[in-house]
């Protein structure tokens, strides 16, 4: 049997022209507009929170480009590790963890504040494609080609819920569930999942804590409480749909200027953008969004390989997840769960996990020809 | 060639996959983008005003309040700067020690402090609070040194209310207080223009003119933040000042009338004969109302109202007193506008007369012996008008005194003024229930029985006799009046006879049938002062100028037995309770009249001892005046 991975080296000239300068225009975009919300979202000041999303939009980007240009066999054969580390990550944060508003979510690397949950979006959706791979489609339904993966993201989701941090964990979820779901599992089985989920719910309210119950409560009756966990959907509706078409303008939004907006610089981000920027600015973002998310895909088609294809695939559904969720919650179609936009709210680990995605999106792009079919 | 055929399987299942979840993709965001459409298009003017009552809040400040001046435009009720304390809550950083610091440095008792407690549990954090209201000047300097060592508070210079001290305006001024629960339900405007910590009048002046003196408040629109913190100043717009009232009152004749009743209790009224102007309207006892501006203690309140003498009414339009001889004027014309007597009717008086089987006394034992009309009015004969009332009937007599002004309000913008009683056999039924009795017609002849009037109804009545007959309409409030003839062309008319056409086509109306009954009753009024024998002729005023004319009267608030009559008690002999009230009214000056004033002194005595000495010096006061008064006459009753 030949490698599955052809050994070819390329130049590095090879691979600047195989580069991605679409993706590449957008993400940087994206970046850039999400200082200038950052800036917004500090009144105007150059100060803490934007002199750090720049700084950290900066170096990430860098970081992008550098994985980028790492061979994708070598990034192929590291993803096991990659996820065992993580994993372990996980692990750790529940006993060596950084306790932050009731929530035990990060762990301290001396350099940084990590947030091992964040890495695990990325994390499983590299393992789960390596997992693939190398499995035909005809024994994928096997038993025990469901049950390896089944565990691979239950244990980190599981992890993740009882940090508390529901967002994250239903996020890694259902990245997890797509990768999955690609690779050609029957529908039936996920149909036998979901029928016990929903026997589940009863257990899991009793699982969860007061505050989480608040929320979804509140999602379903936002005025039931609307000066305390109703108050941020509500200023939220309110600052978006004062908006208007054409928004207040750049720094003008009274609603976030004034704090009314709660978390503005990181789930409310969004908020913060549409209520300066109006309807058409919120168009205007989507449609990039939309443009990274179709890039990504695009690029996971023109793979020549499945672990490449499945990641890519996995990790636009993903990020397509992220976007919507973080939309969805902030409009008030879903429930406050704590979920960032990706590249605009200010937070390290997840501009470091969706750069990270995106960089392994790149490599599979630059080092195409590098596989066979 | 198994595996590339699994392989190419494989990519086509995931293709298809990736189909169906790019298009559920695609549904999300039209989804998202529909609901941002919904939002921010749709509901954007819902959203809009949302956002706008999030961030404007509107603070309403106090409007100043109009003054009131007297006649010539001394300020009776005055806005003063007065030092307040304001405190911010959010900004204290340990109210307990800021209790304690301030207990030190001002007036700021345990009472005070739970007070404030109280009403900082009801209010929101960012409101500021008005610790003290009213701080003296050494107060409020200690306080400015002491300032950077206590958080929160801010000293402040607002205006308040500033009366007489003396009390001699207060019944008529009224006075200014907080605004209650009760007034906001029962005044319609104060939902309009009330602002925390704005006064309205709860008396008097001060209430009747609520409306127009309040102003309109100013609004300061602020931008706050989401914990309710002012941000910055959006917008300020100006209140309305309340409109400055002018009265007709003098109150320099106030404080002399005020000061002549000094420990007694009545009223002195005096009036523009012509114009109706009210130039005195004085109670006493009074009190300071400036007691109220700032919140009456409880002490300071027991007082007042425990008081024997009950210092809060105003005699002058609420008391109720039997207008006793005062009537008799009235009574004689009365006789004379209906042909019942001639003014030669001769009627001797032996000191008592019996009539259906009861014995009525004139208050002078002997008797007076052979009276006719003018001396009886002169002398205050009751014999006389026993015999007069008797031939004129109640219900006549009745008809004559309401056309004078009794038995209706004189002012009628004054919640609390009383309308008194003028009795006839109508009134008898409809409010006791029992026929007229005759005898009762004799005592209402000397002004007694269910006679109630209310010494202004008795200053209008001499006001309306001495301008010659002519209703006028009393004011106190100085706004200028429609037309009318020049008081001189009035005079002369009155004087000649002759029919004056700029006065017959006025709008006056003529209260008599006679013109030589009136001159009459008030040639007799002139014996009644300035002759020896009349009543009031030891309080008479000699210099040219300043004779004047009056009628005293005593009205009895019990029925003196036979006993008693023996005993031949005096008033001063009697316990303060039991005494007679003290009646005089009068016009000056004789020749050209143009006040008629009326005093009432609650169990002073007789009226020539208790209340026309009063009267003679309020009198000249009033005449002295005059000269200054004619000068600040706006309207066109100008003397020519």
């Amino acid at each position: 049997m030949k490698n599955y991975f052809e050994k070819r080296n390329q130049s590095i000239s090879e691979k600047i022209i195989a580069f991605d300068f679409q993706l590449l225009f957008l993400i940087l975009t994206l970046g850039i507009i999400s200082i200038f919300a950052m800036y917004s979202s500090e009144m105007g000041n150059f100060s803490y929170h934007t002199k750090n999303h720049l700084y950290r939009f900066s170096f990430f980007f860098l970081f992008f480009i550098v994985v980028s240009f790492i061979r994708i066999d070598l990034l192929y054969k590291s993803a096991y590790l990659f996820y065992v580390i993580v994993l372990a990550l996980l692990i750790g944060v529940d006993s060596f963890g950084v306790t932050a508003s009731g929530s035990k979510r990060w762990i301290n690397l001396f350099f940084i504040n990590l947030q091992p949950s964040e890495l695990m979006k990325v994390s499983l959706i590299v393992f789960l494609a390596r997992y693939y791979n190398k499995i035909p489609s005809q024994y994928v339904n096997n038993f025990k080609h469901i049950l390896i993966p089944f565990f691979s993201f239950l244990i980190p989701v599981f992890l993740v819920a009882s940090q508390p941090d529901l967002g994250t964990s239903v996020l890694i979820a259902i990245s997890g569930l797509i990768v999955i779901w690609l690779t050609g599992i029957k529908i039936k089985y996920f149909m036998y999942s979901f029928f016990v989920l929903i026997c589940l719910i009863p257990v899991g309210i009793s699982l969860l804590k007061p505050y989480q119950k608040a929320r979804i409560l509140t999602f379903l009756n936002p005025e039931r409480d609307p000066l305390g966990a109703g108050y941020q959907i509500i200023q939220s509706k309110i600052a978006v749909g004062s908006g208007g078409i054409f928004g207040k303008g750049f720094l003008q939004g009274s609603q976030s200027y004034l704090d009314y907006l709660p978390e503005k610089h990181t789930d409310f981000i969004f908020t913060l953008f549409s209520e300066e920027f109006g309807f058409v600015g919120c168009v205007i973002l989507l449609l990039i969004y939309a443009l990274i998310i179709y890039r990504i895909a695009s690029i996971g088609t023109q793979s020549r390989n499945n672990f490449g294809r499945l990641f890519c695939y996995g990790f636009a559904a993903a990020f397509f997840v992220y976007v919507t969720v973080n939309m969805a919650m902030v409009l008030g179609l879903l429930p406050i769960v704590g979920a960032p936009l990706p590249i605009m709210s200010y937070g390290g680990s997840s501009m470091f996990s969706v750069m990270l995605g995106l960089g392994i999106v790149m490599s599979c792009r630059i080092h195409n020809p590098n596989s066979i079919g | 060639m198994l595996f590339s055929e699994t392989f190419q399987n494989k990519t086509k299942l995931i293709s298809r996959r990736m189909f169906i979840l790019s298009a559920l993709k695609i549904s999300v965001f039209v989804g998202i983008i529909s609901r941002l459409f919904y939002l921010q298009i749709s509901e954007n003017i819902k959203y809009r005003s949302l956002s706008d009552k999030n961030r404007f809040r509107e603070w309403k400040l106090i409007p100043k309040r109009g003054i009131i001046e007297d006649y010539f435009g001394n300020k009776i009720a005055d806005n003063i700067q007065n030092f307040q304390l304001h405190m911010m809550p959010e900004d204290v950083p340990d109210m307990k020690i800021l209790f304690f610091k301030l207990s030190k440095i001002i007036n700021f008792n345990n009472n005070e402090k739970n007070k404030i407690i109280k009403r900082l549990k009801k209010r929101k954090r960012w409101e500021p609070i008005v610790i003290s209201d009213n701080l003296s000047w050494s107060e409020f300097s200690r306080l400015n040194l002491f300032l950077n060592e206590m958080q929160g508070v801010k000293p402040v210079v607002a205006l308040s209310r500033k009366y007489y001290e003396d009390g001699s305006n207060s019944h008529v001024v009224g006075y200014v207080s907080e605004v209650s629960v009760k007034d906001l339900k029962s005044n319609e405007y104060l939902k309009e223009v009330n602002v925390p910590g704005m006064k309205i009048g709860k008396i008097g002046l001060e209430k009747i003119l609520n409306k127009l003196i309040v102003g309109k408040p100013g609004i300061q629109r602020f931008e706050v933040n989401s914990s309710g913190k002012r941000v910055k100043e959006l917008e300020l717009i100006k209140g309305i000042e309340g409109k400055n009232f002018r009265t007709t009152i003098d109150s320099e004749t106030q404080k002399f009338a005020s000061s002549l009743l000094k420990n007694k209790s009545g009223s002195v009224c005096v009036m523009d004969i012509f114009t109706g102007d009210i130039v005195t309207l004085v109670s006493s006892p009074t009190f300071d109302p400036n007691q109220f501006v700032h919140g009456i203690s409880l002490e300071e309140w027991k007082e007042l109202m425990n008081h024997k003498e009950k210092p809060l009414i105003n005699r002058a339009l609420m008391g109720l007193y039997p207008p006793g001889s005062t009537i008799k004027p009235i009574v004689a014309l009365s006789a004379l506008e209906n042909d019942i007597m001639s003014t030669k009717k001769m009627v001797e008086c032996k000191g008592k007369i019996e009539l259906y089987g009861q014995t009525y006394h004139c208050w002078k034992e002997k008797g007076h012996g052979f009276m006719n009309m003018r001396s009886a009015i002169k002398q205050s004969c009751d014999i006389y008008f026993y015999e007069t009332a008797r031939k004129l009937g109640v219900d006549r007599l009745s008809i004559t005194a309401e056309k004078f002004g009794l038995g209706k309000k004189v002012l009628n913008i004054f919640s609390e003024e009383k309308s008194g009683v003028v009795p006839n056999t109508k009134w008898k039924l409809k409010n006791i229930g029992k026929g007229w009795f005759l005898g009762e017609t004799l005592i209402t002849g000397i002004g007694q029985g269910y006679f109630q009037s209310t010494p202004l109804q008795l200053c209008l009545m001499m006001a309306q006799l001495a301008n010659g007959g002519y209703e006028i309409k009393p004011r106190i409030i100085n706004d200028l009046y429609a037309l009318q003839p020049t008081i001189n062309a009035w005079r002369k008319e009155f004087e000649l006879g002759k029919n004056d056409n700029n006065l017959n086509n006025s709008n006056l109306k003529k209260l008599y049938r006679n013109k030589e009954n009136i001159k009459f009753v008030l040639d007799s009024l002139y014996g009644a002062t300035n002759e020896p024998l009349g009543t009031s002729y030891r309080s008479r005023l000699t210099k040219p100028d300043f004779v004047y004319a009056g009628k005293t009267g005593t009205s009895q608030i019990r029925t003196i037995t036979a006993e008693e009559r023996k005993l031949k008690l005096k008033n001063k002999d009697l316990p303060y309770e039991k005494r007679d009230h003290a009646l005089f009214i009068a016009f000056a000056p004789y020749k050209n009249p143009r006040y008629s004033i009326s005093v009432v002194v609650e169990h002073g005595g007789s009226g020539s001892s208790g209340a026309a000495p009063i009267a003679k010096q309020v009198i000249k006061k009033v005449l002295e005046r005059h000269k200054i008064r004619k000068k600040y006459q706006l309207d066109l009753f100008r003397e020519a």
